[in-house]
């Protein structure tokens, strides 16, 4: 499992093409065996922090240390790490058995050797069999496991995945989703994957770094990240959640729209704004006279697993996740639990706005 | 029951076949311009070629005229004009691969400029730029007054195989430059970082990578340089003068004099060499296709 050695240190990593500064004085550690998520929109300097990683981009400014050594000039074929491509990447003028084999015919390993790894990391992802067919015969989830496996027989330190299961339909991401985490555990290796489905970071990772802009907005478990949004990026990238600027009154009670909501956070000092996230499935709706605010529902759709309200209330659209109906229409109280109000301060700067995402 | 039931189908399916099939005979109809072009422009000039080529005056059947070949001077002909395109095509493939490699790997705005740069000579006159050649090269052409103006000992190519390979190389360049970029784009940036990360070095992943998915164009870049410098008749006669003389100017030639059947026959000669040498290509492409190379 995941150990407190840091495996791989990006310090203050600088990197523009042309006039757009993608990453803005980066710093990030990666300890050894943890499955590290890279989250954000597109156009967030994710990707451009992986291919540095990697060694397919050089920063402007900032260093690369791998086990405390300095890495940042050195080529990609020189490095312990190995990656999977978004689109595949595979071989197609080679056999499966000799895509498996490029890296490990490179490093001039025995036949016998090679032809165990070829075996063993077909089995790995299920493709026994496969080793005469051509890539192109393949469907895409065969592909990219091909392309795993073509990763993994190289026994790389760090594997570092560009989007992985961009290109598959959703029920094949989810069932690769389960196999790369039993692969993961299998291998006892550091997974650095790059995203920008927030689902597949909650599923699928130890840390999760959020990016926005070429900054970090967050680092944290999946817990953390959704349970408490440092920012309202944040927030509104990880899952559906009510963004509502408010007034810290006093410690432990926020006035959100005019009414004043118990909460358990401290420190914020008297009467300051910030922002209130709360997730839709935190707000309890209630009898109208049990409410601490009142509204009316105004539309209502069956999600299967609860059904998604919004509900008007104090001059507001409140998005709501109930497994109890409310007809449109009909009068309802809103009240919240305490802890699950998360206050977050006004952001200080522009790049930490939340903007709006469009995937 | 089941008879009613398709008796329906039937009846719904008529209808609708119907439809299908005119629908098709339209689009046949729009391909009948093509047959006709392909029929009256390629398809009986060869069966004219080829009636010619078998018959002799008295329009009987006789080899005699693809027998013409193993006459000494056709074959020299013949053998020589191997020679010559053979080492064209050699030189413009050791040429158009680096400048295929480096227009693929420069980071231009747009890539329709390099393309463009290279198109661009083939938008004058084959003949004029070939005849230019000449007037460089002469014995008091530009290129020996230049030399002779710098007390240099002056040049005398003109008229001699080496003219013909000159004139062979740059005017069909531009056909083996092409089709290696185009393949050359076409080749995944991820793929070669792939290779990259699996430790491959530059000259490996060239080698291993970069080579073996370039080869359709390499071949079709070959074929589209041997064919035409085989067959030349007009820079052989431009640039090799009357003492140099190709298995293209030995068929202009019987064909001037009248001499269709002779002409003819040696045609078909020409025609089996570049059959035989385009099989060897493609049945060489197909080979490595299976990952032979290694």
């Amino acid at each position: 499992m995941m150990t407190d050695i840091k495996l791989i240190n990006l310090v203050n990593i600088t990197k523009s093409f042309g006039e757009t500064v993608v990453l803005d004085e980066l710093n990030l550690y990666i300890r050894e065996n943890e499955f590290l998520t890279l989250l954000g929109p597109s156009g967030c300097g994710k990707t451009t922090t992986l291919r540095i990683i990697g060694g397919f981009e050089s920063p402007d400014k900032g260093q690369v240390i791998f086990e405390g050594k300095d890495i940042t000039k050195l080529p990609p074929n020189e490095r312990q790490l190995n990656t999977v491509f978004q689109k595949y990447a595979l071989f197609n003028h080679m056999t499966i058995s000799e895509n498996i084999a490029f890296g490990l015919k490179i490093k001039k390993k025995s036949k016998a050797y090679i032809n165990d790894k070829i075996k063993y990391a077909l089995k790995l992802v299920n493709l026994e069999g496969y080793e005469n067919r051509m890539p192109n015969s393949l469907s895409g989830g065969q592909q990219q496991r091909i392309a795993i496996a073509r990763a993994i027989v190289n026994e790389p330190k760090v594997l570092l995945l560009d989007e992985p299961l961009g290109a598959l339909d959703l029920k094949l991401r989810q069932d690769m989703q389960y196999e790369l985490i039993r692969l993961k555990n299998e291998l006892g290796i550091t997974f650095i994957y790059v995203t920008h489905d927030q689902e597949e970071a909650l599923t699928m990772s130890d840390t999760i770094v959020v990016m926005n802009q070429g900054y970090i907005q967050q680092v944290g478990s999946p817990e953390d990240i959704y349970n408490e949004p440092k920012n309202a990026f944040v927030a509104d990238f990880i899952g559906d959640s009510n963004i509502i600027p408010s007034i810290m009154v006093e410690d432990k009670l926020v006035n959100i729209l005019g009414a004043n909501f118990p909460c358990v956070d401290t420190g914020f000092g008297r009467n300051k704004p910030v922002d209130v996230v709360i997730r839709p499935e935190d707000i309890d709706l209630v009898k109208p006279e049990d409410g601490i605010i009142t509204g009316r529902v105004t539309s209502l759709l069956f999600k299967g697993v609860h059904y998604e309200m919004e509900v008007t209330a104090n001059g507001r659209e409140w998005l709501v996740h109930s497994t109890d109906l409310f007809p449109v229409g009909s009068e309802v109280g809103i009240s919240v639990d305490p802890y699950d109000i998360q206050i977050m301060n006004k952001p200080e700067s522009e790049d930490e706005e939340a903007v709006e995402i469009s995937e | 029951m089941n008879i009613k039931n398709t008796l329906t189908h039937a009846a719904e399916k008529k209808p609708d076949s119907g439809v299908q099939f005119s629908r098709v005979n339209k689009v046949k109809w729009l391909s009948f311009p093509y047959i006709l072009w392909s029929a009256g422009f390629i398809l009986i000039p060869l069966v004219l070629v080829l009636y010619y080529g078998l018959t002799d005056n008295n329009n009987s059947f006789t080899l005699s005229n693809i027998a013409l070949i193993t006459d000494p001077i056709n074959l020299k002909a013949l053998l020589l004009a191997l020679e010559l395109s053979i080492v064209s095509t050699v030189i413009c493939l050791i040429l158009a691969y680096p400048l295929a490699m480096i227009m693929n790997n420069s980071k231009m705005q747009s890539n329709s400029f390099t393309v463009l740069i290279i198109i661009l000579p083939m938008w004058m006159n084959f003949l004029l730029r070939t005849i230019a050649w000449q007037n460089i090269l002469e014995k008091t052409g530009i290129l020996n007054t230049v030399l002779k103006f710098f007390h240099l000992p002056t040049l005398n190519i003109i008229n001699t195989p080496a003219a013909i390979i000159l004139g062979m190389v740059y005017n069909f360049l531009p056909f083996m430059v092409l089709p290696i970029y185009n393949v050359l784009i076409k080749i995944d940036k991820d793929v070669i970082a792939a290779a990259r990360d699996l430790g491959a070095n530059g000259t490996q992943t060239f080698l291993k990578i970069i080579l073996p998915l370039s080869l359709p164009g390499v071949i079709s870049g070959i074929t589209m340089v041997f064919v035409p410098s085989l067959t030349t008749f007009v820079i052989s006669t431009i640039l090799g003068g009357s003492k140099i003389v190709l298995i293209g100017n030995v068929i202009e030639q019987q064909f001037r004099l009248g001499n269709w059947h002779t002409g003819s026959g040696l045609s078909l000669v020409l025609m089996i060499f570049i059959l035989i040498s385009m099989a060897l290509i493609s049945k060489y492409d197909k080979e490595s296709e299976g990952g032979n190379l290694w």
